[in-house]
């Protein structure tokens, strides 16, 4: 598997973290109600299909969105972060 | 028997080699297979279940029955295709799955009671009784399975692994493998060219027909010659492609060193990263399941073929045929051709054209053969009658299987095609691979030619690169024309698997139970599940089943074929990590100190750090420890922390930032001044603690446990770009640039200041105060924080000057009466002063449970706050931190033991709470025990019975405040 | 049909002929009591104790594939009861005594072999949790042992105790820990529902819950409309989809782990082993591959197939503990889809839809507890109150923080536990 890391290029998926759906992008104000909070860290969409979530490129420090699908494993393209429209 | 003048080993050194105990000469280039045929030798090995003799049904790595173990002692190797071993001078192979020989196999009675042991016939005997199965049925079951023997020896042997990267990887060099290399290399592509045989060429070193008018062979040398002489080409024989993986990633295996004496690497496992690839890995040739069809001396026809055009070898000196396609007819033509007798040709369609100077039997079909250890006779019925034909060697042709096996990594499903009765590989069942040749279908030399050129353009157009013209060479376009023929009805067992022992009985008695899936026919009979993975078998079992259940083969589907193509030892995918090579190896700066003192080293994390100092007349761990914990009381100690993680953060917004990710305040904190900080994950629970000093007003360093280093710097990332990307702050982990000291004890301003250009006192540098300091003249940073509970410091220097500087301060130190001191006598200390490390907070508990939740300010967001405040984790029902003091001082107190109320049981439903640390205090003469218990907070004073059964030790202790020396902390202070 | 040594030989003296279909190929009535989704381990074994335990055998199972075509048929087979925490303690604690009733109560022989299994530990931190793991064993009346470096060698003498980067300290026996075939798990289960009545309904697809006024009335399938008034999902591997389908998010990721198995071998190592430093766990079928696995591949993926990064992990421990296995070569590798939860905790509840029922979130721990959450699951359905021994899996655990059960201690990141 090979990730492109927006900074450094395509890279062997070794060089990187992956850590769970970009909704995490979204953070609730913290009087935003136990329902946006459970929504938030532990309920998941989890399609079968295109997502979007976020890779670690450990070396250069640097957070990335991926459009990936998790069937195929196609990776349709990866983001820096802090580029994301919010 | 070889057979003078035939093959390409012509002129080729001899060889001996040994078989069971008996030498026997071979030649250079033979496989074990071709030069124990050429020794007449036919019995090879010995079937899985029923141990049936068997010798070689292929020519190739698919090899389901001639598996023998190669080597001895540690470096035997089990399981070895004798089809694909080459032979060198020495070495050692002999048959497996038997005992005591090949010839007389004890277990071979399992023949005989086969009818008791048909497909899945132990998922309905040996229940009763209960406790038979691990003492009597299953170790005989685990004895009496298995083929070869693992020696029990550690690997001593080199493996190794290596990245290569290409264009193009082109698997295969048969015809079709050969033009796209050639194709893709001439368009200016970087190449690949991978084949597992040792040597290049595929069919073509089996085949007698001509190429460019050239022997095929020659044809063949003149191709590989022109790719080895350019630049842009890299030839991997002996190289299986093995797996396809996402986004052009290849797993491949190198057999380096298994054709010869054991020097140097014996396999290089290959991680080929490739733009596009052409997957040319041809056809392999099925057997037919007529009755008793698994003698030695039956084997594939094209295996026949290759044995004799190839090695020279005639696998029998009066060979029959037998096939359902015209194919199978170029294997008499060519032992005719050779002088071989051919006793007779028996084609199953009545209408087959066959020409040459044997018999042949056309509407013909194989109903009984005879001879124990190898094929003495078969029985023909043809359009004629019945007759016996007196034969050594049946080469059998059900026709061919185009190899889509890599096509199915990715969860692609072939799809059947009928004229060649098999499967072809479905297009992009791998993203940027064309598939080529017969392993698509194509089964003409010509076709596979014209095949590999236009697959290579193909890929070459993918990648924007321009295909070169290629002239495609004559060669023979001839029809490949079968009739299916999965079974021949009679008397006597018609095998699928031969490995497994799978029959066509197996295969009805699975749909007659209701097995009707493939995959549930898979499952219950094993077809398939044997080394070859299904490649002599699967097709046709599924049109068996398909048969059996009265539907079409397409409707039945198949199973799935997986990683690895062949087999791959673990030594090979796994290595570099035997030994110390799995994980790195993290040395702090006075690792040769502490190692020249003696102190056994410990694992923590990746790094290693010294356990205790022993000295002279210690006896244990505990009289080093105890010594060491009184020194740092009593005078000075020195510790190296450089482990803990260290994070250099900056910018205007670093005290916001550190407000969002410490649940405590950092933006008040003043310059010149260190806090203790407690960082909560998201959801609520403790992630780590450490302290943090403002060395400015943007700029701060935080300290991590060296467990959690990593962990933190991510999750500070993570912060800083996902959560807060309007911040102003930089982050930068420098905990291997700095390498630091902890100083503890009464003495230590005075060691501090021995090391110091310029002395600090306690008024301008009380507790918790840091700043810059010149430590001998190097620039340097001085803390003073305590995780001992002593008046202590800690004092970084660049990690270039760590080394010099500890045996400086160790030197001073034991001049003052003190010395180092190891993670003994530093868990000692914290747990005296009751501090927690990661026994405490494991990852389960929050900073109510650690008493710390006044810590969690609610005067701003921060990470883990508002999960922190769900109703569940703010229960006084909870476990909370509490001291333990035994109630004798001398009493065990054990850490992971169970607490429970004086007189309760100890069961689950009386449980308390568990004692995470624990440690014997020197200080106070006394076991102490750190531990959570139920509202424990509340239980101080209460005695409370500790249990550890795995220990059978109990223990009555008080419940007490965590910290047990100097509640008021002004030792800290002095 | 009744299964013994006895039949069996008198079926091969008598050509094998007599042998019945293991289930019977029920066209779908219109309607059920209970709907199960799922013919997996955990929908089948459901079924068995519906219809065993209380009666229930107007009960149809849908599956999509084949019976058993999910993890039942794709895990390391290892049976356990050695968890730490309350809540999972008595749950797979009762799943073990099942286990060890299981061939007399299915008539089959599922081979469950407690050939023992050692947890090893590598620094006296690691040591002191699997003490306290080990003495909650013991709390809960299971076994556990606690080895030394020699005990360990006695046991284990092939591994390297000398030259590997996280020497052995020491390991955890838990005697009756050990492994079963999963799919005679599965064929047994499926056989016994069938035997008593149960409908097991194979390449039947749900496509759609029905649900009226907050109540499911039934389920859309790829053979046609089922009604019931109580419908079970336990599709673990699918469970968001098939939640979707009623509307509902739930606290589960997918994530793809790889095992994989060598060819077959003579007997070389009679435990199962499990090297937690190393993310690498071992044991050897009866019929000589070595099985063994390790870690997730730490992306979520219902590709039911991994990558070489954490293919090569796990052959790199294994060949750090156990170099004696480096020339035992891997036949096959394949991979499965777990159903991570927040905190690797399954969860077996009612949802908040009348009538409709959530069993999921199995984590990559699913296999052994196959008898217990049947028998829970079973529980739930016919009594409408959570079973005594999966009281605590409840749903809305993560919004209360009630009652978490992170057994690793890495918090409510999914892929994580």
């Amino acid at each position: 598997m090979r990730i492109t890391c927006p900074l450094c290029g395509t890279r062997d998926r070794r060089e990187f973290t992956w850590q769970g759906d970009a909704l995490a992008i979204h953070r609730p104000a913290r009087d935003a109600g136990p329902e946006a909070w459970d929504n938030y860290i532990h309920l998941r969409e989890n399609p079968a299909g295109k997502t979007r979530d976020l890779w670690y490129h450990d070396p250069c420090g640097t957070w990335a969105v991926a459009e990936r699908d998790t069937v195929t494993h196609a990776v349709h393209s990866t983001t820096l972060v802090t580029e994301v429209p919010r | 028997m070889r057979v003078a003048g035939k093959g390409l080993l012509t002129g080729a050194a001899p060889v001996s080699f040994t078989f069971d105990g008996t030498s026997y000469q071979g030649l250079q280039g033979d496989t074990l297979a071709s030069a124990l045929l050429a020794n007449d030798v036919r019995l090879m090995g010995r079937s899985f279940k029923y141990h049936r003799p068997r010798g070689v049904l292929t020519a190739g790595s698919e090899e389901p029955s001639a598996l023998v173990r190669v080597g001895k002692g540690s470096q035997a190797v089990p399981n070895v295709r004798a089809t694909q071993q080459e032979i060198f001078d020495g070495i050692d192979a002999a048959s497996q799955n038997r005992w005591p020989n090949l010839k007389y196999d004890v277990l071979s009675v399992n023949d005989l009671i086969s009818p008791f042991l048909s497909a899945g016939f132990y998922y309905k005997t040996f229940m009763w009784p209960r406790a038979f199965w691990e003492g009597l049925y299953e170790p005989f079951i685990r004895r009496a399975a298995g083929l070869g023997a693992l020696s029990g020896e550690s690997n001593a042997e080199p493996y190794e692994k290596a990245f290569a990267f290409c264009d193009v990887l082109v698997i295969g060099s048969g015809p079709a493998g050969l033009m796209a290399a050639l194709t893709a290399a001439r368009g200016g592509a970087d190449v690949i060219l991978a084949d597992e045989d040792s040597r290049m060429g595929g069919r073509l070193l089996a085949e007698t027909e001509a190429v460019d008018g050239k022997p095929a062979a020659h044809w063949t040398a003149d191709i590989l010659n022109e790719l080895k002489g350019m630049p842009n080409v890299r030839l991997m024989n002996r190289t299986t492609v093995t797996g396809a993986y996402d986004h052009g990633t290849f797993g491949a295996l190198e057999r380096v060193g298994l054709h010869g004496p054991a020097d140097g690497p014996r396999e290089c496992f290959w991680r080929i990263v490739a733009r596009g690839a052409v997957l040319a890995a041809g056809a392999l040739e099925r057997p037919i399941a007529f009755p008793d069809n698994d003698r030695p001396g039956i084997m594939t026809a094209g295996a026949v073929r290759a044995y004799l055009n190839r090695w020279g070898v005639s696998p029998g000196r009066e060979v029959t045929i037998f096939g359902n396609n015209d194919d199978a007819h170029r294997t008499a033509r060519d032992l005719a051709d050779a002088g071989v007798r051919v006793a007779g040709l028996i084609d199953s369609r009545a209408d087959a054209k066959v020409t040459g100077d044997f018999p042949v039997f056309t509407g013909g079909k194989i109903i009984a053969t005879r001879g124990r250890l190898g094929l003495e006779n078969i029985t023909v019925e043809h359009e004629g009658g019945t007759r016996i034909i007196r034969t050594d060697c049946l080469a059998m042709s059900g026709g061919w299987n185009p190899s889509v096996h890599l096509t199915c990594h990715m969860n692609g499903r072939p799809e059947w095609k009928p004229e060649i009765a098999s499967f072809i590989p479905r297009p992009g069942a791998i993203p940027g691979m064309v598939v080529a040749g017969s392993a698509q279908g194509i089964f003409s030399t010509s076709g596979c030619l014209a095949d590999g050129i236009r697959a290579a353009g193909k890929v070459l157009q993918s990648l924007g690169m321009k295909a070169p013209t290629i002239e495609l060479p004559t060669a023979e376009d001839q029809t490949y024309a079968l009739e299916p023929l999965w079974v021949v009805e009679g008397k006597g067992r018609k095998w699928l698997d031969f490995q497994n022992d799978v029959t066509v009985r197996d295969i009805r008695l699975a749909a007659q139970e209701n097995f009707r899936s493939v995959e549930h026919m898979k499952r219950y009979t094993t077809q398939g599940m044997a080394t070859d993975q299904g490649k002599n078998s699967n097709v046709a079992a599924l049109a068996l089943l398909a048969d059996a259940t009265g539907r079409g083969i397409p409707e039945t589907g198949t199973t799935t074929f997986r990683p690895p193509y062949v087999p791959v030892s673990i030594a090979a995918m796994g290595a570099g990590g035997q030994g110390m090579g799995f994980a790195p190896q993290r040395f702090t700066t006075s690792h040769q100190a502490s190692h020249e003192r003696g102190a056994p080293m410990i694992e923590a994390g990746y790094w290693y750090r010294p356990s205790y100092f022993p000295r002279p007349g210690e006896k244990t761990w505990l009289d080093s420890c105890n010594r060491e914990v009184n020194m740092v009381r009593a005078s000075v100690g020195v510790c190296d922390v450089s482990t803990l993680g260290k994070i250099d953060i900056q910018g205007h917004d670093a005290a916001t930032f550190l407000d969002f990710v410490y649940s405590n305040t950092f933006s008040t904190l003043p310059v010149g001044r260190v806090r203790y900080g407690l960082m909560l994950r998201e959801d609520g629970h403790v992630m780590d603690d450490g302290t943090t000093a403002r060395l400015g007003d943007n700029h701060y360093v935080m300290t991590t446990t060296t467990a959690a280093a990593g962990l933190v710097m991510r999750h500070l990332d993570f912060v800083a770009q996902v959560l807060r990307p309007e911040l102003d702050v930089q982050i930068v982990s420098v905990t291997e640039q700095w390498a630091q000291f902890s100083v503890a004890g009464p003495k230590s301003r005075d060691l501090v200041n021995a090391m110091l250009d310029n002395h600090v006192d306690d008024a301008s540098f009380p507790y918790m105060a840091c700043g810059s300091v010149n430590v001998s003249g190097v620039p340097g940073r001085l803390f003073r924080i305590s995780f001992s509970g002593e008046q202590a410091y800690e004092i970084a220097v660049p990690a270039r000057f760590g080394g010099s500087l500890y045996r400086l301060m160790t030197a001073q130190a034991e001049s003052m009466g003190g010395g180092p001191y190891g993670m003994e006598a530093l868990n000692v200390l914290r747990i005296e002063k009751g501090f927690i490390t990661h026994a405490e907070i494991h990852g389960r508990t929050t900073a109510f449970d650690i008493g710390m939740d006044r810590m969690v300010s609610l005067k701003k967001d921060c990470i883990g706050q508002t999960a922190s405040r769900r109703e569940g984790l703010l229960e006084d029902t909870r476990e909370q931190l509490v001291g333990l003091r035994p109630i004798a001082a001398e009493a065990k107190l054990t850490a992971g033991a169970h607490l429970f109320d004086k007189e309760a049981e100890a069961i689950r439903v009386n449980d308390q709470g568990y004692v995470t640390s624990v440690c014997y205090s020197p200080t106070l003469k006394t076991n102490l025990g750190l531990a959570f218990l139920k509202r424990g907070r509340a239980r101080h004073g209460e005695v409370i019975r500790l249990v550890d059964h795995l220990r059978k030790i109990e223990t009555l202790c008080e419940v007490c405040d965590p910290v047990f020396l100097d509640p008021e902390g002004e030792r800290l202070r002095g | 049909m009744n299964y013994s040594g006895l039949k069996v030989i008198w079926e091969g003296l008598t050509g094998n002929k007599g042998w019945k279909p293991m289930w019977r190929d029920p066209v779908p009535k219109p309607e059920y009591d209970v709907i199960i989704i799922g013919g997996g381990g955990h929908g089948l074994s459901t079924a068995h104790y519906l219809a065993k335990n209380h009666g229930i055998t107007n009960v149809a199972v849908l599956e999509k594939g084949y019976l058993g075509s999910g993890n039942i048929g794709r895990n390391t087979t290892i049976v356990r009861a050695n968890y730490v925490l309350p809540g999972n303690s008595e749950f797979y604690s009762h799943s073990l005594k099942l286990w060890e009733g299981l061939e007399a109560d299915l008539n089959y022989n599922v081979m469950h072999s407690q050939r023992g299994l050692i947890n090893l530990f590598h620094s006296d931190g690691q040591r002191d949790a699997f003490v306290r793991r080990g003495n909650s064993m013991i709390n809960q009346g299971d076994d556990a042992i606690l080895l030394d470096r020699e005990g360990v060698r006695r046991h284990l003498p092939y591994l390297d105790f000398d030259n590997t980067r996280f020497p052995i300290y020491g390991g955890l026996l838990h005697p009756r820990g050990g492994t079963a075939r999963h799919d005679a798990v599965a064929w047994g289960y499926a056989r016994a529902a069938d035997q008593r009545g149960v409908d097991l309904i194979q390449n039947c697809e749900v496509t759609g819950i029905d649900i009226t006024d907050g109540k499911v009335t039934g389920v859309q399938t790829s053979r046609g409309a089922i009604r019931a008034k109580k419908v079970a999902m336990i599709v673990a591997g699918r469970s968001s989809q098939v939640a979707a389908m009623a509307g509902m998010r739930l606290p589960i990721e997918s994530h793809v782990l790889q095992a994989f198995v060598t060819e077959g071998l003579k007997p070389v190592i009679d435990h199962v082993v499990s090297f937690g430093m190393g993310h690498f766990y071992i044991s050897q079928s009866d019929k000589g591959g070595l099985v063994f696995g390790g870690d997730l591949d730490f992306y979520s993926s219902y590709a039911a197939r991994g990558n070489l990064p954490m293919v090569e992990h796990v052959m790199e421990a294994g060949m750090t503990l156990m170099p004696m296995i480096g020339k035992a070569k891997v036949l096959r590798s394949w991979g499965g889809i777990m159903d991570m939860s927040p905190d690797g905790s399954p969860i077996i509840d009612k949802a908040h839809i009348d009538g409709l029922y959530v069993n999921c979130g199995w984590n990559y721990g699913g296999f052994k507890a196959v008898p217990a959450s049947g028998y829970a699951t079973a529980h739930l359905l016919a009594t409408g109150t959570p079973h005594e021994t999966a009281a605590s899996f409840r749903l809305d655990r993560f919004r209360t923080g009630r009652g978490i059960m992170d057994e690793e201690g890495t918090g409510s990141q999914h892929n994580l536990h």
